[in-house]
């Protein structure tokens, strides 16, 4: 099983990716609301991109509150 | 050319603000298109009634329905609340509660109408498809859904439960247990989930799914329509009692203070996850 670590970094990866900014520019500590100035859609369309990746479930009221990544990964981790 | 001649004979061909349609070869595409999610409100209603006489008289020219969403955020995101709180706070409750059923009769009678007609219909579905969306898909006979579909019923947030047909049709197609969790979690659920629980047919890449939809559609052209008719009717009841038994619950919880709370609340919240109960 990869490490809470690994899923840390492939969160950070993908957020790069779909948010289409630097990976450099984000840390596991960002709140990625502020950062990323994601909505209510983009934020619809992240979780089911990382449930896809991961290939987990993760209900939506477990994230709420949820605004940095590194609390995001723990949530995912926890699921894997 | 061919498809020039088809829409030009058209009962009836709608290019309104919320929905049009087209048809050809057989196929009709309903197509929605009200900013920014389709949101159902009265508009889109009377829309959607004009869409229902009209699909009575292609019927005999057609043997498929595809329900497709032109926005992007996604399908649709279920029923107006801003225009139900405004119109709620611009009148007695009494008649607030007479104009939800009479809303409700009448969006009841076009997914009925929808659910009942002897084509093949198809839900070809992405991004949002919450509430009312939902509720629409499911009184098609299937749902193809990209991959990045996203499904809910968040109604109990709002102290309410679907109201326009949602729970008759999600138990005639998934199991009691999946209703439970999906209805009183509330929580929103992707299209591999969905296709898990029985709910969608096909999952696609991302913006594919009208394709495979079309796709879908040629392939049922093969087949003997009046075949195909007595094989749905006899596979896909129409709960009319629950359905029924729905618009009752559902006027008798509208009535209650925390609706005109919830709706406030929704209308009111700016932050990022607003859908969320």
């Amino acid at each position: 099983m990869q490490t809470a670590e690994q899923t840390l970094d492939e969160i950070l990866n993908l957020a790069a990716a779909h948010f289409n900014v630097a990976r450099e520019k984000l840390s596991p500590d960002d709140d990625f609301f502020k950062t990323l100035g994601v909505d209510s859609l983009q934020t619809l369309d992240m979780l089911t991109k990382l449930e896809n990746y991961f290939g987990v479930e993760l209900p939506d009221y477990e994230l709420q509150g949820v605004s940095d990544f590194r609390t995001l990964a723990g949530k995912i981790q926890a699921r894997l | 050319m061919h498809e020039e001649k088809a829409i030009a004979t058209l009962p009836g061909t709608s290019g309104g603000s919320a929905l049009s349609w087209t048809l050809a070869d057989g196929v009709i595409e309903l197509a929605l298109h009200r900013a920014p999610c389709n949101e159902l409100g009265s508009e889109s209603l009377e829309e959607f009634e004009k869409f229902v006489t009209a699909l009575a008289m292609m019927e005999a020219e057609a043997h498929a329905l595809i329900i497709y969403s032109e926005m992007k955020p996604g399908f649709c995101a279920g029923a107006d609340l801003r225009e139900l709180y405004q119109r709620s706070q611009a009148m007695e409750k009494a008649a607030a509660g007479k104009g939800v059923r009479d809303f409700l009769e009448r969006i009841h009678r076009v997914l009925n109408l929808i659910d009942a007609t002897p084509l093949t219909t198809i839900a070809a579905v992405h991004g949002v498809t919450f509430g009312g969306g939902l509720e629409l898909a499911l009184a098609c006979d299937l749902i193809i859904a990209d991959k990045m579909a996203r499904f809910c019923f968040p109604e109990l947030r709002l102290g309410l439960i679907p109201g326009f047909g949602g729970i008759p049709r999600l138990k005639r197609d998934v199991g009691n247990a999946v209703v439970r969790d999906l209805l009183l979690t509330g929580r929103s659920f992707n299209a591999n989930k969905a296709q898990q629980i029985g709910l969608v047919s096909q999952v696609t890449g991302e913006g594919e799914a009208l394709r495979a939809a079309r796709a879908t559609a040629a392939q049922l052209k093969k087949f003997d329509r009046a075949t195909a008719a007595a094989a749905k009717r006899f596979i896909k009841p129409i709960p009319q009692e629950e359905l029924r038994r729905e618009i009752d619950l559902f006027c008798e919880l509208f009535a209650s203070p925390a609706v005109e709370a919830g709706l406030r609340k929704f209308v009111e919240r700016t932050d990022a996850q607003p859908y969320l109960p």
